[in-house]
């Protein structure tokens, strides 16, 4: 992976018409590698797109493989990352820069989009085959045979992993059982961590203020103490954020908030040996800490490859209303032990 | 990994089933196998309910309520108070 200086870089922006043949570059440059890491931290995650359109890698003609993705940028690196040497023709549908899975649940990868971007970038004339493959995760919102029907084009599902694609075209567009599971392994949850810890600061920075000033009020001067005070809510939050989507599956319980809460007692367990803490001090924070882990946990879910709508509406009912009241009732004792 | 209630909704009509296996082919848990030329569900608690099965069966034998299996939607929706459809708007 070189540094992309030299003519191989191509810029992905609009160039006229969407019908319009663009070529493409197979090679990931430092700008791709330092947007990815700016989009997983959410800065401008909802605006990292590519112009949807009919793309050429190398020297693809007539004769070769197209393959469909959405246009979210991290994505379409994904892809062509692995298409390095290849010739192949990479049709770029319009999911408002959203991911296959995701989009393809809303619906905006879907049967229309496939079918209107076929006929939108002249595909008929482009190739002569009458083949397109589609990504595995795009199936929630295709129809593979009402494609067939509007447009003549069959869709193969290619693999689930942008890796696997070079090894599905070479065998004929055949997926191995492998190739069409989805996997969740410790370093896809890494990955989403920063997204989860990014929601955190102003929830935290509200909770900071309030300490210092009922400890303004409680004590008439701001003492170090606070620092060690707040210490225990910075690590539920790297706890529910990282920890947990970390060591996941080495959690018991399957609903999240108590694989949440689980990992927020162990912690909190270890801050109360370290840390001075009278009883009310101890009760209020534990309960705060839980709270914030369990919710934490909770939201991860939609992040996850396994969850079900029916399992979280059964989760969110019973432990939303215990997560609210165990920090309602941990922040009252903790603001009243700041007064004792 | 699994879940709370995985597969709870999905119903597999065999009699329907004109055995093409792409309910096999699209789903990313492997949850069907093409058994004697008609599909058979052999693994419903990996079920994630994402309706790809639903969505490619050219034949209409499969039905299942799928949806995004995400707190965060669940949450914004109550707040909305429209809890029927939570949709992702995330991203």
């Amino acid at each position: 992976m070189g540094c992309g200086c030299g003519s191989q870089r191509q810029e992905l922006v609009a160039l006229g018409s969407s019908s319009e043949i663009r070529n493409i570059s197979a090679e990931i440059n430092w700008r791709d590698v330092l947007g990815g890491w700016r989009v997983r931290w959410g800065i401008g995650r909802m605006r990292y797109r590519v112009d949807p359109g009919l793309y050429r890698i190398g020297q693809a003609d007539e004769n070769s493989p197209v393959l469909v993705t959405a246009n979210y940028k991290l994505t379409v690196d994904a892809v062509r990352r692995e298409l390095s040497g290849m010739s192949v023709w990479l049709l770029i549908l319009d999911t408002k820069g959203v991911n296959v899975w995701c989009a393809a649940g809303k619906g905006i990868f879907g049967t229309l989009e496939v079918v209107n971007r076929i006929r939108a970038t002249n595909l008929h004339q482009v190739v002569k085959h009458r083949r397109l493959v589609l990504p595995q995760l795009g199936a929630t919102g295709v129809a593979a045979h009402e494609v067939k029907r509007a447009t003549g084009f069959t869709v193969y599902y290619g693999p689930v992993r942008a890796q696997d694609i070079p090894e599905y075209l070479a065998a004929g567009m055949k997926a191995t059982p492998e190739m069409r599971r989805v996997t969740f392994g410790w370093r896809d949850r890494l990955v989403l961590t920063p997204n989860e810890i990014v929601q955190a600061p102003k929830p935290l920075l509200i909770g900071l203020v309030i300490l210092v000033l009922l400890e303004v009020i409680a004590h008439r001067r701001l003492g170090s103490e606070v620092v060690t005070d707040f210490l225990p809510f910075v690590v539920a939050v790297l706890t529910g954020g990282v920890l947990v989507p970390l060591l996941l599956p080495l959690l018991p319980f399957r609903p999240f908030a108590m694989k949440g809460a689980v990992a927020g007692a162990v912690v909190f367990g270890g801050l109360f040996l370290v840390l001075p803490m009278g009883a009310l001090e101890a009760v209020g924070t534990g309960l705060l800490v839980l709270a914030i882990t369990s919710y934490m946990a909770m939201m991860f879910t939609g992040a996850t490859t396994f969850t079900t709508l029916s399992g979280v509406r059964v989760e969110v009912r019973y432990a939303l209303p215990a997560i609210l009241t165990a920090a309602g009732i941990g922040a009252v004792l903790r603001g009243a032990a700041v007064f004792i | 990994m699994r879940y709370l209630r995985n597969g709870a909704s999905l119903v597999l009509d065999a009699a329907l089933c004109n055995g093409c296996g792409r309910c096999q082919e699209v789903c990313p848990h492997a949850v069907f196998a093409i058994e004697e030329r008609k599909a058979a569900i052999i693994a419903r608690e990996n079920c994630m309910e994402c309706g790809a099965c639903r969505m490619n069966c050219i034949v209409g034998a499969i039905q299942v309520s799928s949806g995004v299996g995400c707190a965060a939607a669940l949450v914004s929706s109550m707040r909305r108070g429209d809890t029927a459809n939570p949709s992702c708007d995330c991203g």
